[in-house]
């Protein structure tokens, strides 16, 4: 067959048979044994040419409601920040994205390179000393950062407050399983992580805390409150941070984190409906020997010539193989890559400024919708994210919304059965006052409408 | 390309210089010091570069030069398929409708990503011989790991608590037994024959009623199919275990042998592999699991399913293993496969295997005379010549390997597996023509040549590359894993 993937003439074909020394294909395929041979081809749809195919998957994406057409308000995690443009022209260079892990230092510097940056990136503003080439995701990155502080501590029990993302609760959990660790979860007050039942929680058998700074709800947690706590009683302080937050917030490294995760999706990844994104792991110095996946560290060559080799691999799978404490093997290096062009695009400067804006933004939001009567759930510093209540549905006020070209807040209860009725609003630097505005409103109105009828 | 070293990019700020142009705040401005507590308030900035546009861009053409791509050369590493990586893939991946849609918007609102997504599971279904298929895993360890959990908990439904042991082959892959470790399995080994297959008497002393799996992978890492394949499904069933396929080397069955027909209950593919999703310089990937009917409850959560013409997720799944990762998987890399399926249709990826499996056998053959071939029979996609005869004259595997460097060429996988002497694992693809490989091949023989002649050039390579051989062991000794500003 004819294929522009598939370069072979059958001229090329003859060839190939007659140094081989066979007639026909087929007698390559002479040892699988008859019994599991598949016959004839797969039932599957037949091929379309580039411009059909094209056009029709593009008719399936217009299907989708997208952060062009509208004005969303939603993040619970993944949200609808600034991409540089530049961001998609770099990763586009296929160098990058047709290249394999850089087991080949002498033809792969560039991506060695790359990461090394990345790693220094996310070290300056997670304030640790160290940080890995990327995870798959901060859900999993979290679970990782879990199984860590249980080999490293020797300990069987890892509290997590319930103010951390229901998903990455999730995925913390399943990886305990495997490792028969206990997980339990620390209750709220107030939408923060709730510190007198987590000091009567800790105890001698716990490796881990994890808190989410900003959390789940938006709110700004108090690490510096937390971090005696934890390391009073010999365990661990994970935290799971959004980076872009740490542009204004005073840093985990600096409040006593021992692990400092997340997901740099907020840096020029787009949604991409949940993936790919792109963990990150950062530690201080004493853990350095025990991070999961991939790190780059510098080095010479023979000229004394400064070079980049990925190093410490006798942490990992392909060196330890049943030893290793983490399997992970690809990673996500090329949204790592994305999310450093983004890094250095905003740089010193921008980091600074555009966590600024997220943070008056938010507030902005907060203030109008207490002026439009609304309740907000939760007082206290919010970064993103606020917490309101509401009268009416959720899902209602959300298919209201999505009518008027706007994707409404998450619904908290969800996945917080005490939060039935609560809608998580995200606002970013992408939305416009005049956006934050038509959405108070078409709340605000339903409300007004309430009011009426209760008089 | 200069040999010159890159500047980092910290090296290259300049205070006072931008890359960004943000929104103008359009709110009114408040001072921090109002809305947040003062000890949560960073007062050191973190030291990001500051740099133009057109230093971004110059420094990052830069670095992509000091690589090699696919697209910049042959790239025949074993066991990882560096085939070509379709562009209408990237295009699509793209449109604003599959790249800018959050992963927590209204179903309803999605129906043309969860359609897709529906259909990819269905051609997985297909290509596998599966009953049922999750997108979730993020990559192929993680499949592997999601997979032996879903056994897990299979056993353990069971009240079956004494299957504590997973077998591997001596040539697996090292994710396969780190995997088992990781879902709370003890590995055991199994020795492979000399004709390079799971030797089945040795597979019958350790599997027992602690056997909670066997993880295979076929063909082999080796390239070569194992043909007892049914007497070891039998062996494994017969003690009540299941039978877990290493999709990585898939790429040399589509459309000649289903791992589901071959009695497999469990398998993982790595779409970045066989279905182009591109490694990306490591990632990121995705790595479906395939399972059979009685595995179905244990599916991770959630479930897509099609209910009245549309798409929803299930939840409900009280048998689940759980979330093995936020949403839904690395859904932007299964866009990409499923654009390349859809361009390859059911008579493409036969010959796509078709092909893989005829360059393969071709290279072996043309380089057979020049290294030593420890399993000399047909190979599927990939083949693995040992260095040994160079060995002997004082030329490893790895100086051959980074002679490869100086004709342009990605070297083979080398030292593995590890049951062949100064391995070269070499995977052509079914994506290179004739002219590539016979240039490769020719290479090949030239170094082998020199080996003979004039060992110096091959054991001081590279001599063309932008930095010669590195030194790893100062990088692991003294570990300098970022950089710091003055430093």
């Amino acid at each position: 067959m004819k294929h522009r993937y598939l370069p072979m003439t059958s001229q090329d074909e003859k060839e190939m048979l007659e140094t081989i020394g066979i007639s026909s294909i087929d007698e390559l395929f002479s040892d699988i044994p008859e019994k599991v041979r598949f016959k004839g081809e797969y039932n599957i749809k037949a091929a379309k040419s580039e411009s059909s195919l094209t056009k029709e998957l593009a008719q399936l994406a217009a299907q989708n409601a997208d952060t062009n057409r509208y004005a969303s308000f939603l993040g619970a995690g993944v949200y609808d920040h600034y991409k540089p443009i530049i961001v998609d022209h770099v990763i586009s260079r296929s160098e990058f994205y047709t290249a394999y892990t850089p087991y080949q230092p002498e033809i792969s510097q560039g991506e060695l390179q790359a990461i090394f940056e990345f790693q220094t990136m996310i070290s300056e503003l997670t304030g640790m000393d160290i940080a890995n080439s990327s995870m798959y995701d901060g859900g999993t990155a979290l679970a990782e950062a879990g199984m860590l502080a249980a080999g490293h501590t020797k300990r069987k029990k890892i509290l997590v407050s319930h103010a951390v993302h229901p998903e990455s609760r999730d995925v913390v959990r399943s990886y305990a399983l495997g490792q028969s660790i206990e997980v339990i979860e620390i209750p709220l007050k107030d939408g923060h992580t709730d510190l007198d039942a987590l000091k009567e929680m800790i105890d001698e058998n716990v490796a881990t805390v994890m808190i989410q700074y900003p959390n789940f709800f938006g709110q700004v947690e108090n690490l510096k409150e937390i971090e005696p706590i934890v390391h009073e009683a010999g365990a661990l302080l994970s935290v799971s941070s959004n980076p872009l937050a740490l542009g204004a917030l005073t840093s985990p490294g600096q409040l006593g984190a021992d692990i400092t995760v997340g997901d740099a999706q907020p840096f020029g990844i787009p949604e991409a409906y949940g993936g790919p994104h792109c963990g990150y792991f950062a530690v201080t110095k004493k853990l350095m020997r025990k991070v999961p996946g991939r790190l780059v560290g510098e080095t010479t060559d023979e000229e004394g010539r400064r070079g980049f080799v990925l190093t410490l691999q006798a942490r990992e799978q392909h060196i330890r193989r049943d030893k290793a404490t983490s399997n992970i093997c690809s990673n996500q290096a090329l949204n790592a890559l994305a999310a450093s062009v983004a890094m250095t695009a905003l740089g010193k400067v921008g980091t600074q400024e555009i966590a600024k804006q997220n943070i008056i933004k938010t507030h902005y939001m907060k203030q109008q919708l207490k002026r439009a009567g609304l309740e907000i759930a939760f007082e206290g510093a919010h970064f993103n994210e606020v917490v309101v209540k509401m009268e009416e549905s959720i899902k209602q006020l959300n298919d209201r919304l999505f009518e008027n070209n706007m994707i409404g807040g998450y619904d908290l209860g969800l996945s917080y059965d005490e939060f039935k009725g609560h809608m998580l609003v995200a606002v970013t630097e992408q939305r416009t006052k005049e956006e934050i505005d038509a959405f108070v409103q078409e709340i605000a109105a339903k409300v007004k409408e309430a009011g009426a009828t209760h008089a | 390309m200069h040999k010159d070293n890159q500047a980092l990019i910290f090296e290259l700020t300049k205070e006072g210089r931008v890359g960004y142009s943000l929104p103008t705040l359009d709110v009114p401005e408040v001072d921090l010091s109002e809305l947040l507590p003062s000890d949560l308030i960073r007062t050191e900035a973190a030291e990001l570069p500051e740099v133009s546009e057109l230093d971004i861009m110059r420094h990052y053409t830069a670095l992509s030069n000091r690589n090699h791509g696919v697209d910049s050369g042959f790239y025949p590493l074993g066991s990882c398929t560096m085939k070509y990586n379709p562009k209408i893939n990237e295009t699509v991946a793209r449109f604003p409708g599959f790249a800018n849609i959050h992963p927590l918007q209204d179903e309803k609102t999605v129906q043309g990503a969860l359609a897709l997504m529906f259909d990819l599971q269905e051609h997985l279904k297909e290509i596998t011989g599966m009953d049922e298929v999750t997108l979730q895993p993020a990559a192929g360890a993680h499949g592997e790991w999601t997979g032996l959990m879903m056994i897990r908990a299979y056993h353990e439904a069971r009240s079956d608590f004494k299957r504590t042991k997973v077998i591997v082959p001596d040539s697996a892959h090292g994710t396969n037994p780190a995997s088992a470790t990781v879902a709370g399995f003890e590995t055991v080994t199994v020795k492979s024959s000399d004709q390079g297959l799971v030797d089945l008497e040795d597979l019958k002393r350790v599997v027992g009623e602690d056997t909670a799996a066997l993880m295979l992978t076929n063909p082999n890492t080796l390239g070569l199919f194992e043909e007892q394949i049914m007497e070891m499904a039998a062996i494994i069933h017969e003690v009540g275990g299941k039978l877990y396929y290493d999709g990585a080397n898939l790429n040399a069955v589509m459309s000649k042998a289903r791992p589901g027909d071959m009695g497999f209950d469990v398998v993982h593919l790595n779409l970045h592999k066989t279905f182009t999703g591109p490694h990306g310089g490591g990632g990121p990937g995705s790595g479906p699991v395939g399972v059979k009917n009685d595995l179905l409850p244990y599916l991770p959560k959630p479930v897509l399913v099609k209910k009245d013409d549309a798409y929803t997720f299930d939840y409900d799944r009280p048998e689940s293993i759980g979330r093995v990762k936020p949403f839904y998987g690395n859904f932007g890399i299964n866009v990409r496969a499923y654009t390349y399926i859809r361009s390859m249709g059911p008579d493409g990826l036969k010959a796509v295997t078709e092909y893989a499996v005829l360059n393969a056998n071709y290279m072996m053959r043309r380089l057979q005379p020049h290294f030593d071939l420890p399993y000399d029979r047909h190979c599927k996609h990939e083949f693995v010549l040992s260095g040994r005869r160079q060995k002997k004259l004082g030329v490893r595997t790895l100086d051959m390997a980074k002679r490869l460097l100086d004709f342009g060429y990605h070297p083979p996988t080398i030292y593995f597996p590890l049951n062949v002497e100064e391995g070269m694992m070499i995977e052509p693809t079914e994506t290179e023509s004739k002219e590539t490989l016979d240039s490769f091949i020719d290479a090949m023989i030239q170094i082998a040549k020199e080996v003979e002649e004039n060992p110096e050039i091959v054991q001081n390579a590279p001599h063309t590359t932008v930095i010669s051989r590195l030194d790893e062991t100062k990088a692991a000794r003294k570990p300098v894993l970022r950089y710091y500003k003055g430093e």
